[in-house]
């Protein structure tokens, strides 16, 4: 009974914190599908983010929700910057490379942002009250991260389908050299769907700021779960990746009810490791 | 010796380390000692990673998992059981080939990024796995016994054998990329390395040779991790399996040339190097990580085969001891 109780009162803010893992993975499985490039520099931007709302909130005072545009905008362009920088040479070599690029940008980011902000943790002082919902508290600021994550990825939904620049994307997803026979231009399509991608990390980012402290180091521990739910997803799908978070965190939820907290992350990448043996393609994806 | 000319290759990487091993000695100098120790370890962890990268193919961005696995083992008997450096060393070193067959079976199914991230999530997965372990001291780890050096004739003797020992390791490592290298074994590999669906139709049965492979590239690491811990004196969990560092490591084999014997020892020296001078040196001190990035975006960008690989591309009349 005590267990049930605990399982109750974790679970939901499992759920919500699901959402905004989710929005993380959305990136690093877009660029993933439209270029077959694993951006290993995802966590240095989803700190970037954070202390953009930082910034934003604790410098200017400005609310950390009208902040995410300049963030996002911010974020679209640097992931341009990074694509034409780092990647657009090696996107066609061989994984090691594309690899290694990305990671290069990673350490760029790190170096700057710890002369820069040292890695003393920071901490945003933002609240949104909370209210009860049975017995378990619920805190504003996550509630609207949540709700901000599922707006985001029905925008992102309604753009690839919807809209001529995301029918490309999807167009070079599915076959590059098709799609360029097509007459899509391929480079600023590639380069778009970088900065998208990137984007969607800052914004998760931004959103994460606004309930846990963070350093410019804190990237990493989302960056891992990032690959863990996009493989829960399918990597490629960037609407698997919503699922693929809520699925992550209703087990961070859920877990710590039955085991020891430290256990959670065994459990985690064990099950990355096991899903990447047995459906490649993830949960959702097609079996080959 | 026949077909000596063969083994030309062997010859500069078996100077480079001769050199490393022997220059603390000639200048008698402790600080010296430990730079050369950080450089052979390199060396060592660097050219049994390349067995995997360089000749297979096979990016394992998580191949510090051996060192760290095979180093905990190890210290474990070492420590606790009262076994002598030697038997320890063995024993991690037997629990890293035997873990990398485990894995080999799994995960080496997998290819190119797939692979590349399964190694990553093997490495937290054991990393979380060891914080649980009460046996292996869980978050705390596991902190020498002083009088484990005692054997050794003190703790200042135990640090300079540690040294030989390393030196030692760093042979052994570049022998057997070398051997590997050169004999039929190796050349599937690079069969796999080139194409795998190829190289099975010619006969390279690859899952098997890739599994060896893989032992063969942990062994070594698991060795290293045991006498650096002994060092050491205690292992952490966040130390024992820290992902920058394999990341570091293909840095070395790809900044030499991957797929080469000579590559990894001189992106070893290389990336050492200049990591001591940037993070001593007043103006780099505080971006050391972002010179390195940069370096390593150019390395990537315009000459991919490494340094090693650039030269005997331009001058083949090198190739011979370049190898």
């Amino acid at each position: 009974m005590q267990q049930f109780n605990l399982l109750l009162t974790s679970l939901p803010d499992g759920i919500l914190l699901g959402f905004v893992y989710g929005l993380a993975a959305m990136g690093l499985t877009l660029i993933w599908g439209v270029m077959n490039v694993i951006n290993l520099s995802h966590g240095p931007i989803i700190a970037l983010g954070m202390f953009g709302t930082f910034f934003i909130f604790t410098n200017m005072g400005v609310n950390p929700y009208i902040g995410l545009i300049p963030i996002a905008v911010f974020g679209l362009l640097l992931g341009v910057l990074i694509y034409f920088v780092a990647v657009h040479r090696v996107i066609d070599a061989p994984h090691l490379s594309s690899l290694l690029a990305t990671f290069s940008v990673n350490m760029i980011i790190i170096g700057i942002g710890t002369a820069v902000f040292t890695t003393s943790p920071y901490n945003v002082d933002f609240n949104m009250g909370s209210f009860k919902l049975g017995s378990t508290t619920i805190l504003g600021t996550r509630l609207i991260a949540a709700l901000i994550s599922i707006l985001v990825t029905g925008a992102l939904y309604l753009f690839l389908y919807r809209t001529r620049p995301g029918k490309f994307i999807r167009a070079v997803t599915n076959n590059r050299a098709a799609a360029e026979l097509m007459g899509v231009p391929s480079t600023r399509i590639l380069a778009l769907s970088f900065g998208l991608g990137t984007m969607l990390a800052a914004i998760s980012g931004a959103l994460i700021a606004t309930f846990f402290p963070f350093n410019i180091l804190s990237g990493g521990g989302y960056e891992l779960k990032s690959f863990v739910i996009g493989v829960l997803g399918g990597l490629g799908n960037p609407i698997g990746a919503l699922v693929g978070g809520l699925i992550l965190g209703v087990l961070e939820g859920m877990i710590p009810a039955f085991l020891n907290t430290s256990w959670v992350p065994v459990i985690e990448f064990g099950l990355f490791v096991v899903i990447l043996l047995v459906r490649p393609n993830g949960l959702f994806g097609a079996k080959k | 010796m026949k077909n000596w000319r063969n083994h030309l290759g062997l010859l500069l990487p078996l100077l480079a380390v001769g050199a490393l091993a022997i220059w603390p000695v000639i200048t008698d100098n402790i600080s010296n000692r430990e730079s050369a120790f950080t450089i052979l370890k390199a060396i060592a962890l660097a050219s049994s990673l390349n067995i995997l990268l360089g000749y297979t193919g096979y990016v394992s961005f998580g191949h510090i998992v051996f060192y760290g696995f095979g180093g905990y083992v190890g210290l474990y008997f070492v420590n606790e059981q009262g076994w002598s450096i030697w038997a320890g060393m063995l024993v991690g070193g037997i629990s890293s080939g035997v873990l990398a067959f485990l894995l080999g079976k799994a995960i080496l199914r997998l290819r190119g990024a797939y692979f590349a991230l399964a190694t990553i999530g093997v490495n937290e997965a054991m990393k979380a796995l060891v914080n649980n372990l009460d046996i292996f001291g869980g978050p705390i780890g596991m902190t020498l016994n002083f009088s484990v050096y005692k054997a050794y004739g003190g703790a200042a003797k135990a640090l300079g054998m540690a040294f030989y020992i390393m030196a030692g390791l760093a042979f052994a490592a570049l022998i057997i990329s070398h051997i590997v290298r050169t004999s039929k074994f190796g050349l599937g590999l690079q069969a796999i390395r080139e194409n795998e669906d190829a190289a099975e139709v010619m006969g390279v049965v690859a899952p098997d040779a890739k599994t060896w492979a893989y032992v063969l590239s942990a062994i070594v690491p698991g060795m290293v991790g045991v006498l650096f811990f002994f060092k050491n004196g205690n292992v952490e969990p966040h130390v024992a399996f820290p992902l920058h560092a394999s990341i570091e490591l293909l840095v070395m084999v790809m900044l030499g040339g991957q797929g080469t014997v000579l590559g990894p020892i001189l992106g070893a020296f290389a990336y050492q190097g200049m990591r001591g001078y940037f993070v001593t040196s007043d103006f780099f001190k505080d971006i050391q990580l972002s010179v390195s990035g940069v370096l390593l975006l150019l390395i990537v960008l315009f000459i991919p085969a490494g340094a090693i690989g650039w030269l005997r591309q331009r001058f083949p009349a090198l190739r011979r001891v370049l190898a």
